[in-house]
């Protein structure tokens, strides 16, 4: 990563990989990966890592005891035999 | 932003103290502030403390809220406040270092090259990886912090992160892409690690 070309490119890998850039850098990003092998390898762990934080989240859960003190202090716990376990 | 998005809550019947409708509220978005808790603070009894508070504040400031934001956008900031005060009176030796000069915050360079993206699934997502995770974003400042658990763990837009941290669309790219970049330097380091250890097996 010393090339001039990739500490340009640098602040816009983060949009380029959710989709979000212009065509035109986006062509040049390309361009340049294809003979930098680096830029790709950097930009691929990039991507992993924002997908591998994504899945962790969907695996956050509140616990059980948690939800039932919430809604103890907020005097809320007639509600909570009602609701799903 | 979520399935809490999809259900209608009148704010109405939330001013007016109805009991049910502040239950729906919880149910809602409990889930949500939690997250949010645990993934800025790093401990469960710290996030429970800030959910617990999130929506004694919530339900006391109903009437403050005036409709310009969403609810969801509303209640995230309360949560995120709570998280970021929790945080500076917590670790006030942070603040310093948590603010540092955006040139000492700027870009992280690539160091770490090596591609594990290869790493199976069981690697990826072990207990062990996934606490290496959560430790790397306690190792970020918290302004990036901040923005990147807003993103990329909450899922929020880049304009649901600015009104929630009342913070230029622009600041919140910026400080996503640092956060990205760092944490992406931080894994690079722990499974570069993981595939050198699996290649010196075979």
């Amino acid at each position: 990563m010393s090339h001039e070309q990739c500490r340009y490119l640098l602040g816009s890998l983060s949009e380029y990989i959710d989709g979000k850039l212009d065509e035109s850098i986006c062509q040049e990003i390309e361009q340049h990966m294809a003979g930098c092998e680096n830029c790709r390898v950097v930009i691929d762990t990039l991507r992993k890592t924002v997908s591998l934080y994504h899945e962790e989240a969907l695996h956050t859960q509140t616990p059980e005891d948690v939800r039932q003190r919430l809604y103890k202090r907020l005097k809320l716990e007639d509600f909570l035999l009602s609701k799903k376990p | 932003m979520g399935k809490a998005e999809e259900i209608t809550l009148s704010i109405q019947a939330l001013r007016s103290g109805d009991r049910a409708e502040y239950a729906r509220l919880v149910d809602a978005y409990y889930q949500l502030v939690y997250r949010l808790a645990l993934k800025m603070l790093g401990n469960p009894q710290d996030a429970e403390d800030i959910l617990q508070e999130t929506f004694i504040k919530v339900f006391r400031n109903i009437d403050k809220f005036d409709g310009r934001s969403s609810l969801s956008t509303w209640i995230y900031r309360i949560a995120t406040n709570e998280a970021l005060m929790f945080l500076r009176k917590k670790h006030p030796e942070l603040v310093s270092i948590d603010q540092p000069t955006e040139t000492e915050e700027g870009e992280q360079e690539p160091l770490q090259i090596v591609d594990w993206c290869c790493l199976p699934e069981s690697e990826l997502m072990s207990a062990e990886a996934k606490a290496h995770l959560d430790e790397a974003v306690m190792r970020l400042p918290l302004r990036l912090r901040a923005v990147f658990v807003l993103r990329d763990i909450q899922g929020l837009s880049t304009r649901e992160s600015s009104e929630v941290l009342d913070i230029s669309e622009m600041a919140v790219k910026t400080r996503l892409s640092r956060a990205r970049l760092r944490l992406r330097e931080e894994l690079s380091d722990y499974f570069g690690d993981r595939l050198g250890e699996r290649k010196s097996l075979l």
